[in-house]
């Protein structure tokens, strides 16, 4: 692939949110490594999938690659250009060419603007349209192109309903007219048919604006639905990364594979059939990965060689990119999956003893 | 005789000066003994309030009208007084809740509220009580049992919750056992832990599960019949496979069409329902589904279409079904919706459900 076809290129990113104690003098105790060394390019006009569990970074990857969370190493290049260094004033202008649809979308709506005047903010900080007629014009073309009529210019988003709500932000983001759409849980707020409109209409989109998306999501049937590319994100690293189709026919990585197995499907006949590989235990806390491989605590193939001490790396095998070391043994079925006993994980920030912390020993210590 | 038998159950909430609003109107469906039935629906449908109402956890306000009946085991729930409700209820009827941290009281260790149970409906005290508990929380699949009867909700993560809250449900082997949206909180992969945690229970113990969710692939492997709900009414009823092989309702068809599946390719078309479910015409009026249906026909406004029996158990509301594949060669029209715009259709022509998405109808200012 030529570097002129890809629109973003994202280099070893990693995201660490320090965890501080300490009441007058905030000490760093710790950090937790939300993306922890990522690599992905996205070429011009394809759909690329992250998919994960909570907690798995990938809404902070997304993030990162807009600059709305500044990494904390790595690149990420938007068109040939290097955002992680580039002046305040410039990325703002680039800003223009990249943009972000929220996952709420009634927490994402300013209750009190109208729909007129969300629109237009973005135009007039970039002041594109020139005057209110120009940008008047831009904003109904939008409107049209995201379904909405007319009428809705001057309403509010609380008369709207849920649906309509992920289209004025869907329009929010197309006014200026981007190149890139990071989508973070574009349709997981909604009702099933009105998904299935937004899923349509993303896709509808792309096809009349050549747009490129970075869709995060959860729901592995819609990022299979509407990605060209899917990555798999475990505890703030790709775990695997395929076409979708591949993928779906030929997961490599146990996570993926898991995770696959998981997915209900609406199809009694299918859920009949199908072999579930049950994953014990939670996600481990990101603050304190598991060394070696990340998924070995939880991984139903792991191996008392290299998987609890060596790190392994995304190597490509057959098309997809996996951070496996036994991948092709599991895939020949020379390895079998075996039981794993769950671990107690301890949710984010209690990371003490469970017979050390039994009650709060005064009033605020947990706050 | 079933289980429970649910009749016409209606709930409705009146405020001074507004519209009363009729969340449940005329919602009926059985359980028998042993049975995993299914409510599903968008969020609105009525299906939450539905449980609600069985198990008189509604809130005690003005303006609050429950009617029909709600049999089980030979007594009307809805009749009990209080005290003999709270009989019932943890004993023979028990609920999982959908967000476990919020059903959970953050103040009491998981132990108390787990012995709570067992005092109040089994008279069981102090050791003895505690060794249950522990015991519970092993069935259900929580490591190390004795230790985390100590500890306080927030230490546990949100499938250990949800397993706590289930041991809480079977302490008494109840033989109802409400699940409204078990897994919505929850990620995929702890979602199938917990699913297949429920098929164990209910497989080992003979409990009837009631299970309430929006999420069709979950209904699949689960359920043995499945009631279908839009408005507050339940639209189609039907045993598992013949509800997902042939839909007839086209509120079901639909609800189908808009399922990205796992196992279908890059790029094929979904097919959504038109508008949203705030297009909502009153039962009285006749189908409530009509101001979004694409095999709307005139019988379908004016009066509320009939249950149409059909065989096997199986029920929906519906003047103009979605033809069933390979019944007659007239009506081997192919049961999607896209097929639904070569039927004849007499009111207005439907909208292009494969085409681009539909813009949403006008909508009434609220």
């Amino acid at each position: 692939m030529s570097d002129s076809d890809v629109l973003v290129q994202v280099r070893d990113l990693k995201v660490h949110f320090p965890i501080k104690r300490g009441v007058l003098f905030d000490r760093t105790v710790g950090h937790v490594k939300a993306v922890d060394g990522v690599d992905l390019s996205i070429p011009r006009g394809k759909t690329y999938g992250l998919v994960g569990e909570s907690g798995c970074g990938k809404s902070t990857l997304g993030r990162a690659l807009l600059q709305l969370t500044p990494p904390t190493a790595g690149e990420v290049s938007f068109d040939g250009v290097e955002l992680t260094t580039l002046a305040p004033g410039k990325l703002r202008a680039m800003r223009k060419r990249m943009q972000m649809i929220f996952q709420d979308p009634m927490s994402s709506l300013d209750p009190r603007q109208n729909v007129e005047s969300i629109l237009t903010e973005g135009l007039q900080a970039h002041g594109i349209g020139g005057n209110r007629e120009g940008r008047r014009k831009i904003i109904s073309e939008t409107l049209d192109k995201v379904g909405l009529p007319r009428w809705a210019l001057s309403r509010y988003p609380h008369e709207f309903s849920g649906g309509q709500r992920q289209r004025i932000g869907i329009a929010r983001a197309l006014v200026l007219g981007p190149e890139l759409i990071v989508a973070d849980e574009p349709v997981s707020a909604l009702d099933v048919s009105i998904q299935a409109q937004v899923v349509n209409l993303l896709d509808d989109l792309q096809d009349s604006l050549g747009l490129t998306y970075l869709v995060i999501a959860h729901d592995l049937a819609v990022v299979r639905h509407i990605s060209d590319t899917v990555g798999v994100m475990y505890l703030g690293a790709l775990v695997e990364e395929a076409p979708s189709d591949r993928l779906y026919t030929e997961p490599l990585h146990p996570y993926t594979r898991a995770l696959m197995s998981a997915v209900p499907v609406p199809d009694p006949d299918v859920e009949d059939r199908r072999e579930r590989i049950l994953l014990a235990g939670d996600l481990p806390s990101p603050a304190n990965p598991p060394a070696g491989c990340r998924f070995h605590t939880r991984c139903p193939w792991a191996q008392p060689t290299r998987c609890a001490d060596e790190r392994p790396a995304l190597r490509e095998i057959g098309g997809s990119r996996v951070a496996c070391h036994f991948a092709e043994q599991i895939a020949t079925g020379e390895l079998r999956p075996h039981k794993v006993s769950a671990e107690i994980v301890r949710p984010e920030g209690e990371g003490e003893e469970p017979g050390v912390v039994s009650a709060p020993s005064e009033p605020g210590s947990f706050v | 005789m079933a289980l429970l038998e649910v009749d016409d159950l209606s709930v409705t909430f009146a405020r001074r000066n507004q519209r009363a609003v009729h969340a449940v109107d005329g919602v009926s469906f059985s359980v028998d003994a042993g049975e995993v039935v299914g409510l599903v629906g968008e969020s609105g449908c009525g299906k939450s309030v539905t449980s609600l109402a069985i198990m008189g956890l509604l809130p005690k306000q003005p303006g609050l009208r429950v009617g029909g009946k709600a049999v089980f085991d030979g007594t009307d729930l809805l009749q009990l007084d209080d005290r003999s409700r709270r009989d019932i209820r943890g004993r023979d009827i028990a609920m999982i809740f959908q967000d476990p941290l919020s059903s959970l009281n953050p103040v009491i260790p998981i132990g108390l509220q787990v012995t709570e149970v067992l005092t109040r409906h089994r008279g069981m005290k102090g050791d003895a009580a505690a060794k249950e508990a522990a015991q519970l929380l092993d069935r259900v699949g929580i490591p190390d049992p004795k230790r985390r009867l100590k500890e306080y909700p927030h230490q546990l993560s949100g499938g250990m919750r949800q397993r706590a809250l289930i041991a809480m449900a079977v302490a008494c082997q109840p033989r109802l056992l409400i699940a409204d949206e078990p897994t919505t909180a929850l990620d995929v992969t702890i979602q199938a832990q917990i699913l297949e945690l429920l098929k164990d229970l209910v497989r080992d113990s003979g409990t009837a599960l009631v299970m309430i969710t929006h999420d069709l692939g979950v209904v699949a492997g689960m359920c043995d019949t499945i009631n279908v709900l839009y408005g507050g009414r339940v639209v189609e009823t039907a045993r598992r496979r013949p509800l997902f092989r042939e839909p007839r309702h086209p509120y079901t068809v639909g609800l189908l069409g808009s399922v990205p599946r796992l196992d279908a390719g890059r790029g094929e078309k979904l097919n959504p329902i038109p508008g949203s479910v705030r297009d909502l015409l009153p039962w009285a009026d006749g189908c409530a589904f009509a101001p979004r249906c694409t095999r709307r026909v005139d019988a379908c406004v004016g009066q509320p279409p009939e249950l149409v029996l059909a065989h096997d158990g199986r029920s929906y509301r519906c003047v103009n079904p979605a033809p069933v594949p390979g019944l007659t060669p007239a009506e081997a029209a192919p049961v999607t919706v896209a097929g639904a715009a070569d039927v004849p259709v007499a009111d207005e022509p439907p909208a292009p459900a494969a085409g681009p998405v539909p813009a949403p109808r006008e909508e009434e200012k609220p």
